[in-house]
């Protein structure tokens, strides 16, 4: 008896803790939400606290007429989908190519690629590099640094490694070469693992962020990332913008749906979590694949 | 005939992969060459010749100048207390995956794994955006507090530099906890349940079996995870630091990482001194690497390089 009511309070008391800790992950989103949704003079005050209030949706038209920032959406979906499709593919065929043993020093190669994990040589002497190559205030300086990662191609090469050999034996036979068993055999069967890296690469394109701190300064090539930590950062260039565009376009907005600092920071912040919150039921069954990218033995 | 085929086939698929093998040495190990820098006067755009060679003055500079030395010996300090606050809390996701796990209503249990793994998965920015949204001036938390009539002017959490170690970590558990517990809660599901039955058989409590059999079998994996804590120890990234920085809490915020850019961008930018550092936390770094793979090959049998 006494056992039972022992347990049954652990019980109750775990139930308690894990409900806050919910809470705690779930409600600053769903704040910054209803506020973005709820009239901007409330909002500003701090007065939405529990549901939306007055809603309309002026604030996403107002951030979609905020000059720069479709560009900066357009830069980040492009490196997004240029950067995951070139890292998916090449982590892919590396893998494969790792475990063929006819590679010229093989293991050599693969040490070459996998011991960089370890080291890097700091910001300064990375960022010298990225200019002589004229990767500074280019697009492709998103790209090209990334195309290679170290941790993605060994997870291809051990889930390589695990499809029966028999499968590239007969395809050989057949008289494919090194290439055609790549994309006619191994790429149909690895794509498990393919789906959970391009996953993990997509959201790190998404969310990059330091790289456009350190390499662009044109703002044509700002991310949606980097144009929010301005907007936070810069309230007084925010506030610029927004007299500038509720000039011509706001005139007659009312208090209620006249964008104010506040309001585009919250709307912006929606937008740039929202394709993560997408395609997060997506990948919820990766998760634990995609754990072992973090602990992988090289 | 056919050992010239397959020395034929050996080159042509090393040729393949030579594009890639090109982009590694250009962005991993080209950067490298740049580490000479470290030792000339080097001001951009000014190309570094043979009369820009200082030797050692960079690193002499960092112990020879007093104020440089007590802004090293401040980065460091902070440095030292976030890592070493991350590694004494570091507990806290296996703790969280134990108890999750005892959770017997599968829907509930799916649905806090659910939402505490998410924040892991939004950048820094965004974090921030967060943090200045709800605890800003007029944020959720100020306007809850001051309806209440707890306080009646709104506190500034950001700007300050009150606790603002144990902050950091709060914003790191925030936002990785969810994510570390995964691996712990895969380790659990290992567990051989015929262990756990007879322990049940044998009268033992939840507790009990949570002491003696979960926490036992999982230390492992928590092994792991100090080792590569240690291993980690100078390099928090300079991120989570840089989006949470400003003038008030800047001296208690800057770490190395964060440091080795702020000297290499504010003012006329000291290149040299900034390399002269990270090559300092490099070798560092490779040798707490090396040395907690060994501990680990020591204890455990197998290393994690």
């Amino acid at each position: 008896m006494d056992r039972s009511f022992g347990d049954r309070l652990i019980s109750v008391i775990t139930y308690v803790i894990y409900a806050l800790f919910a809470f705690v992950c779930v409600y600053p989103f769903y704040y910054i939400f209803i506020n973005s949704i709820s009239a901007n003079n409330l909002s500003e005050r701090g007065k939405v606290i529990f549901y939306p209030m007055e809603i309309h949706f002026k604030n996403y038209v107002s951030v979609a007429n905020i000059p720069g920032l479709l560009d900066a959406a357009k830069i980040s979906v492009l490196r997004t989908v240029i950067g995951t499709a070139l890292t998916v593919v090449v982590a892919g065929f590396l893998g494969y190519m790792f475990t063929r043993e006819t590679l010229w020093k093989r293991k050599f190669w693969y040490r070459f690629v996998a011991v960089t994990m370890y080291f890097n040589a700091g910001v300064i002497p990375w960022y010298l590099t990225m200019k002589r190559l004229g990767l500074t205030n280019n697009f492709w300086g998103y790209i090209l640094p990334t195309i290679v990662q170290p941790f993605y191609i060994i997870l291809c090469k051990t889930y390589c490694e695990s499809v029966p050999k028999e499968l590239q034996d007969a395809a050989e036979i057949d008289g494919a070469g090194t290439l055609t068993i790549f994309f006619r055999v191994m790429l149909p069967v690895i794509k498990p693992i393919l789906a959970t890296i391009a996953i993990f690469a997509a959201v790190a394109q998404w969310n990059s962020f330091q790289d456009t701190l350190l390499l662009m300064k044109d703002q044509k090539l700002y991310t949606l990332q980097f144009v929010l930590y301005q907007y936070i950062n810069q309230a007084s260039s925010l506030k610029a913008l927004i007299s500038s565009t509720s000039s011509s376009t706001q005139l007659a907005a009312s208090l209620a749906h006249a964008a104010t600092a506040t309001s585009i920071r919250m709307t912006v912040t929606i937008v740039v979590v929202l394709p993560v919150m997408l395609v997060y039921p997506f990948f919820q069954r990766f998760f634990t694949k995609g754990i072992m990218i973090g602990a992988v033995k090289g | 005939m056919r050992s010239d085929n397959r020395k034929a086939r050996s080159y042509r698929e090393f040729l393949y992969i030579l594009p890639f093998i090109i982009l590694v040495a250009i962005f991993a190990y080209f950067p490298l060459y740049g580490w000479i820098y470290a030792f000339h006067d080097y001001r951009p755009p000014f190309p570094i010749t043979r009369e820009t060679f200082v030797g050692l003055k960079w690193f002499s500079h960092i112990i020879s100048n007093p104020v440089r030395t007590a802004d090293v010996l401040r980065v460091l300090r902070n440095t030292f207390a976030m890592s070493g606050i991350s590694l004494f809390f570091s507990w806290f996701p296996m703790i969280f995956a134990v108890f999750l796990n005892e959770i017997r209503c599968r829907p509930y249990q799916k649905f806090v794994q659910t939402v505490t793994t998410l924040p892991n998965f939004i950048s820094w920015v965004l974090v921030f955006s967060i943090a200045f949204n709800i605890f800003g001036s007029s944020g959720a938390v100020n306007s809850v507090l001051t309806d209440l009539g707890v306080i009646a002017k709104p506190i500034s959490f950001l700007k300050s530099s009150k606790h603002i170690w144990f902050k950091m970590w709060l914003w790191l558990t925030w936002k990785n906890a969810g994510w570390a517990a995964i691996m712990y809660l895969a380790a659990i599901t290992g567990i051989d349940e015929q262990m756990i039955e007879a322990a049940k058989v044998d009268g033992a409590t939840r507790m009990q079996i949570i002491w003696h059999i979960t926490i036992p079998s999982i230390l492992p994996t928590y092994f792991v995870i100090v080792m590569l804590n240690l291993a980690n120890f100078l390099s928090n990234g300079m991120e989570q630091y840089y989006v949470f920085q400003n003038a008030f809490n800047q001296d208690y915020i800057e770490v190395l990482d964060l440091y080795v850019y702020n000297i290499a961008t504010s003012g006329t930018g000291n290149y040299p001194l900034s390399t002269a550092i990270s090559m300092l936390k490099s070798v560092v770094s490779v040798i707490l690497l090396v040395g907690s793979n060994a501990v680990s090959k020591l204890i455990r049998g197998e290393g994690f390089i």
